[in-house]
Formats: structure tokens, C-alpha cells, sequence
């Protein structure tokens, strides 16, 4: 017991007072914080090349121009085509856009020519269509003769609240989002775990298989003491990792959001992101107010202290099945990375059709899909936290869990029994037959 | 007669259908340097893996200091693996203090004992290093340190001078004459037979996973022993040697051309003394006669060569 505690302790403390580790646990929420601002900053970004725009309407749609924005400016011409392409050629215009003579009004589709050497960027040919697609529609309800009052009548939003008939939760129409959203959050952060602190086992394991301290270990200590204290070392710096990070995001998040502030209420009201048709008008910025309260809420009722020790739960026991299975097979390679990749394959292939599956299980939570991965061990420790928020019944979470415990308990020993071979197996080209029969090897 | 520090009885350890040892029994008296020989792949290896717990052994049976070895036995032991390795990005003291903690010693005794090889060994300033900025040489001096700082009754080197330059080789061999005369009883595992005749005071020859001879380093010579003799004189040879034994050869000495060596075998009729009386009588000046034991290199050879033959 002594011992073990001594192997945990340096395979944690060699881990964490590493530079890389400590620049890592800090810079990751960072960098992570800085891609979120960049992105938004980015998507916010609006082009700043400005274009001056002569329309031609041969049609008569347009009455008058469409209004101006900060990097369009568009002028209403009359003359012939050739002229105007002559005036853009001398650079008075940056283009000229015609909208043909059309003989049915009521056209679905309008193939307007824009006149230009220069190339339209994306946003810019969006925002330019926008503009027109707005100027016939108001052409058109001109000469339908219709009430705009009654076309904004027509729109119409259906949500579903859900009210439980059993249990005093005052349950919102977004909690099946926010359930959604914490689901596929706990299900990632154990498929991310599963896969770097598992690799962090294996490689650490066949370091100490190449550079032969493995034979000077196992003279003082069972080779089980020491992959089970290579484990729980390893696990342990993991939620330390996590802890950290909890700590950081969470500040971070609300630095983002304050840096963000400003420009994120412009972003609600700038016209580029909205739907098209419809300006956000007043009553729904007061929704999305709701909308941000009820998301409180939800996350407030949230069960967390029967989801948060189930989280951790599944954590543990799906670290512990894939990372004993990483160790095994880290012992039974040598320092052949070819091998290594054919013999850890039969490993990820489980826990990326898991985080598939789980991705599916969030938005339906209750297909059989869902309730019988998340009860199969492989499956389990990635498909049943995703599914906790939405209230598994019990018996599920209970049959997921003693299964998977029974199953650790099998693959930890069956680890081991592959382990204590592997580690002193040199230059013996390892196959999976070759691994069933160390199984059987007695001590 | 000495205390055993370790017996190995009737001991069988196969691998999926190869077997490593068979049937392998021996006793390593306590204080002893021990020498265990064999060629490559001859199961030494197996033994000491099961010495040192790391395995079982199918049958038999092994005892060290009297008791059935168990868990507890390892604390008590010392093994130095053929192919070294320490934790490359772990400082030297860090490392120390982490591997002789597992071998049962206290923090505080750890300290101490590390303090004590670092002033032998005059490395004081070694504590803080990281062992891959170490020299090869320096790197087995740490190994070494490992080996032995928890005072271990037994220690198991396993060919202790690979890869070491004759002063490192020196050091080591003189630090393990230390440890033997303060008692430690050691088993030297090699197939290096020059180094054995040198430091061993008994052998077990071990070939195929057999036990093919087992003895005082001595003892074994004598067994082997073809009664060879060889003679130096000055003058002639008189007629009628070979009535009493078969010339092997004749020369003379390369320095000194007035001495003459002469190499005979006696066969099982005549002995040395009827041989050494004749010469006498014939009036030879003998300035020396010796009897020649076969070098354990020959023997180690000549029994492994055979094996192979019968198989």
C-alpha cells in the first residue's frame, strides 16, 4: 500500500511541476478564451472595402435606390449600358448593376447583371442581394395590393413548454436545449480524457518498457503496483488539470463577456445577422432578456448533486477500463510505432463510435440507440453522462453502472495479466494472439 | 558449514511451451560471490526473475534464508538488470530517494544513505542533475547506487561490467569486494569465464535450462582436471619419458634457451610422483613442476559444447 502510494505520488508529481504541464493547463483556457473572442470578433467583421454602385433599373421595380451602408453606396442611373461601362472603366463607378426588363412581375427568381472587373466578395454580392431581394418585395406587395400589417400577421412561432405533470419543476421550453447542451459537454469532456490521459498511460508505460527502469521497478514493487500507481497518478493529474481549467474557464468566460459586451449587443442588432425579413424589433430583445433568465433557471434546476457525483462516477470508471487498456498495450509494444498504432486501434475504435453515438443520444435521448449504448460498458462512461440531464430512470444509470464497474474490474485484471509479461517481452513481434496467451502465463 | 542465503530446489519455469528452466537446484552459501554461468538464452534470467519474485516457478521450490521466499524477501535484495535503465528526466537525487523509498527504506534513511554512496563515490554534487545529462559511466555508478542502498543481503548483479571502461569496471569491482567482506552475500550472473575464476568462490554452470555443474570454482578445476602436467628443466631429457607419460608437448623457453619446457599427460596407470621420482633419478635439473587445471573458460566450453552435441 505504501508503495503504491509512493509510485502515485511521483507519477503525479513528475507530471504536474513539468513546464509543459503548467504552460499547458494555463494556456489552454486561454487560448481557448482568445479563439472564442477572435471568432466572434471575426464573425462580427464587416468588409471595409468600400464599393460605389450604379444600378441601371431597366425594370422600373426599384423607385429609388436602396439605402446606403457603411461600405456600399449605390446611385440610381439612367444611359445605356455601354456608357456606364465606360464610367466604370474611368473609375467613377466600381460597377454598374442592372436589373433587366422583366415581363412578369411576379417572378420567383431575378437574375440581375452586375458590370465589374473587380470580383464581388461574398458578403458584399449577399448584402447587394439582400438589398434588391427587399426592393421587390416591397415592389411586389405594391402591386398584390396586400396589407403589410396582415404579411407580418402571417409569420408565426410555435414553442413547446413543457409543464411535468409529476415533480415541481417549472420547467421552460429551452430546457431540453440546455439538458442538449451540459449533455454533449459531459460526454466530450469524457472522450477528451479517455483519449489524452489514456495516450498519456501508453506512452508513459512504454517509455518505461525502452529505457529498461521497468526491470529495476518490478524487482521492489508487483508489476500491478506500478500500473495501478501509474494510473491513478495519471487520473489524478487529470482532474487536477480539470480543476484548473473549471477555474480558469469560468473566469475567462466572464472576461470574454465583458471584452465582448459592447460589441455582442451591436451584433444582436446589426441587419447582417439577422433573418431576413423582419427587424429585430423591441419585444424580442426583451425575449432574448427571457430567454438568458430562463437559461438560469434551467441551469438552476439542473439536478447537480445527483448529476455532478454520477459525472464523476462515470469518469473514473471509464478512465480507469480505457487507460488500463492503453497500459496493457503500451507494455506490449516495444518502441515500434507502427505496431503501437495497429495495437491501440482496436482501443479508439470504441470510444469514437462512442462520442458518434453520444453526439446522437443528445438529441434523442430516449431512442433505444441511446438507452442501450449508454448501458453498454465500452459505450457507457461517454453516452451516460450526455444522457443524465435529460433524467435517465434509474434502473438504466444503476445496470450502466454495475456493468461497468464488473467490466473494469475484468479488463484491470486482465490488463495487468498482460502487463506483467509485456513489460519484460523484448523483441517479440506482439500480435493479439500472442497477447491471449500471456493471459494465460502463470507468474 | 555455512549458512545458505539462498536455495534453489528442483525449480521448473516453462514459457507457453518453451521450457526456461529445468529442473535447476543449487544452494548460494551466505557471503559467498556466487557466480552463475551460462550462454545467452540459458535461463539465468528466468532464475532470477524468480529470485527476485518477479515470477514463480512452475515447481520446485526456493528458500531464502531459510524461509520459503515470499513477498517481503525482495526488500532484501539487490538486482542490477543486464540492460541498466533509470528515469531519464528524473534528477539523480530525486530518483535515489523515490527507488530506495520502494525498497522499504524510510525518507529520512533514504537521505542519509544517498548522502553516504555520494561522498563514496565522490559525486556530491549530483543531487540536482537530471540523469540524461549524465555519462554513460556516470549514469551506472547512479544504477549501482540503487542496487545496493538499502543494504541488501543479497545482491544480483547481472553481467556487472558491460559497457563499463576498465576504471569504472575497477571501481565497481572494488566496491563489490567491499560489500562481500562486510557480508553480502552476491551472485554474479555472467558468461564472462575470466572474471569469474577472479572474483567467484563457487559456480553453477547452468546450460539449456539445466543445471550441468554446480561447485567451488576449485573443486570444479579438480573434477575437471586432466592431469596435465608441465615441467621445467635444463639440460636433456632422458630417455624413457614416455614410458611413463604422453608427451603433449616440448619447447624451449623463449628468454632463456638453456630452460626447456616439457607439457605431459599422465594416463590413469602412472601418477606424478612415480613421473617426478624418475626424473630425478635420471638426473634432470628441474627448475619447476606444475600441475595445469583446466581454465573454467575451457571447462565452461567443453560441458556447454557437449551438450549441445548430444541434443
Amino acid at each position: 500500500m505504501n508503495k503504491l502510494w509512493l509510485i502515485i505520488k511521483r507519477e503525479y508529481l513528475s507530471r504536474v511541476t513539468k513546464k509543459a504541464f503548467i504552460l499547458g493547463t494555463i494556456l489552454t483556457p486561454l487560448g481557448i478564451g482568445a479563439l472564442i473572442f477572435f471568432n466572434v470578433k471575426l464573425a462580427m467583421y464587416k468588409d471595409d472595402n468600400f464599393k460605389k454602385i450604379a444600378i441601371l433599373d431597366e425594370s422600373g421595380i426599384l423607385k429609388t435606390a436602396p439605402e446606403n451602408q457603411s461600405n456600399l453606396h449605390f446611385t440610381m442611373v439612367e444611359g445605356s449600358l455601354e456608357a456606364l461601362k465606360k464610367q466604370v472603366l474611368d473609375m467613377q463607378y466600381d460597377g454598374v448593376l442592372v436589373i433587366p426588363a422583366i415581363s412578369k412581375s411576379m417572378l420567383n427568381t431575378y437574375t440581375i447583371k452586375y458590370y465589374s472587373d473587380d470580383k464581388l466578395g461574398n458578403d458584399m454580392s449577399n448584402d447587394i442581394a439582400d438589398k434588391i431581394e427587399e426592393a421587390i418585395k416591397g415592389f411586389k406587395i405594391n402591386e398584390l395590393q396586400l396589407d403589410t400589417a396582415k404579411i407580418s400577421a402571417l409569420k408565426t412561432r410555435v414553442e413547446i413548454d413543457p409543464d411535468p405533470i409529476a415533480g415541481d419543476k417549472n420547467a421552460s421550453s429551452i430546457s431540453g436545449l440546455v439538458a442538449m447542451g451540459i449533455g454533449g459537454f459531459m460526454g466530450f469532456i469524457m472522450y477528451l480524457s479517455v483519449f489524452i490521459y489514456g495516450m498519456m498511460i501508453f506512452r508513459s508505460v512504454m517509455e518505461e518498457k525502452t529505457s529498461r527502469i521497468v526491470e529495476v521497478m518490478i524487482s521492489s514493487v508487483k508489476p500491478f503496483q506500478l500500473m495501478l500507481g501509474k494510473i491513478i497518478g495519471v487520473g489524478a493529474v487529470g482532474l487536477t488539470q480539470f480543476v484548473i481549467w473549471a477555474i480558469l474557464l469560468t473566469g475567462i468566460s466572464v472576461g470574454v463577456g465583458a471584452l465582448l459586451g459592447p460589441d455582442a449587443s451591436q451584433m444582436a442588432n446589426n441587419p447582417a445577422m439577422k433573418m431576413p425579413g423582419g427587424a429585430m424589433g423591441n419585444a424580442e430583445q426583451i425575449e432574448s432578456v427571457n430567454k438568458s433568465a430562463q437559461l438560469m433557471i434551467e441551469l438552476q434546476n439542473q439536478n447537480w448533486w445527483a448529476m455532478i457525483p454520477l459525472f464523476l462516477i462515470f469518469f473514473v470508471l471509464g478512465y480507469l477500463m480505457y487507460s488500463s487498456l492503453f497500459a496493457a498495450v503500451g507494455s506490449a509494444v516495444g518502441d515500434d510505432t507502427g505496431e503501437a498504432q495497429s495495437l491501440t486501434l482496436p482501443i479508439t475504435i470504441p470510444v469514437i463510435l462512442a462520442i458518434y453515438i453520444m453526439m446522437t443520444a443528445i438529441r434523442a435521448p430516449e431512442s433505444s440507440l441511446a438507452v442501450w449504448s449508454s448501458i453498454f460498458p465500452l459505450f457507457s462512461p461517454i453516452v451516460m453522462p450526455a444522457r443524465l440531464p435529460f433524467n435517465p430512470p434509474f434502473w438504466q444509470v444503476a445496470l450502466s453502472i454495475t456493468l461497468l464497474v464488473a467490466t473494469v474490474l475484468f479488463l484491470v485484471w486482465l490488463a495487468g495479466r498482460i502487463y506483467r509479461v509485456g513489460i519484460l517481452m523484448y523483441g517479440k513481434k506482439v500480435t493479439f494472439k500472442e497477447l491471449g496467451k500471456w493471459l494465460f502465463y502463470k507468474d | 558449514m555455512a549458512k545458505n542465503i539462498l536455495q534453489i530446489e528442483d525449480v521448473v519455469k516453462t514459457y507457453d511451451k518453451h521450457i526456461a528452466v529445468n529442473h535447476v537446484s543449487f544452494d548460494v552459501p551466505e557471503g559467498f560471490i556466487f557466480g552463475m554461468l551460462g550462454p545467452n538464452g540459458a535461463g539465468k534470467s528466468s532464475l532470477i526473475r524468480m529470485i527476485t519474485t518477479i515470477t514463480r516457478p512452475d515447481s520446485g521450490r526456493i528458500f531464502f534464508n531459510g524461509e520459503l521466499l515470499n513477498n517481503n524477501h525482495p526488500e532484501q535484495i539487490g538486482y542490477m538488470p543486464e540492460e541498466r535503465g533509470l528515469y531519464k528526466k528524473m534528477k539523480v537525487g530525486e530518483q535515489l530517494m523515490y527507488l530506495a523509498q520502494l525498497k522499504g527504506l524510510s525518507y529520512d534513511e533514504a537521505r542519509k544513505q544517498i548522502k553516504y554512496w555520494f561522498e563514496r563515490l565522490d559525486i556530491t554534487d549530483w543531487w540536482g542533475k537530471k540523469v540524461e545529462e549524465l555519462s554513460k559511466g556516470m549514469q551506472q555508478k547512479a544504477q549501482f547506487i540503487t542496487t545496493v542502498i538499502h543494504k541488501p543481503r543479497l545482491l544480483i548483479l547481472d553481467e556487472p561490467f558491460s559497457g563499463l571502461d576498465p576504471v569504472n569496471a575497477n571501481l565497481l569491482k572494488d566496491e563489490i569486494y567491499e560489500l562481500h567482506k562486510n557480508g553480502t552475500s552476491i551472485i554474479f550472473s555472467t558468461h564472462r569465464m575470466e572474471q569469474v575464476e577472479e572474483i567467484c568462490d563457487k559456480i553453477v554452470l547452468i546450460n539449456k535450462g539445466k543445471n550441468v555443474l554446480f561447485g567451488g570454482v576449485a573443486d570444479i578445476k579438480q573434477q575437471f582436471k586432466e592431469h596435465i602436467f608441465r615441467i621445467d628443466f635444463e639440460g636433456s631429457l632422458p630417455e624413457g619419458v614416455a614410458n611413463h607419460a604422453t608427451i603433449v608437448d616440448q619447447s624451449i623457453a623463449l628468454n632463456d634457451s638453456s630452460t626447456q619446457h616439457l607439457t605431459v599427460k599422465l594416463d590413469a596407470n602412472h601418477d606424478s610422483n612415480h613421473l617426478l621420482r624418475f626424473l630425478l633419478d635420471s638426473g634432470v635439473r628441474m627448475t619447476a613442476f606444475n600441475e595445469i587445471l583446466p581454465s573454467l573458460n575451457e571447462i565452461f566450453i567443453r560441458q556447454v559444447g557437449e551438450s549441445n552435441v548430444q541434443q
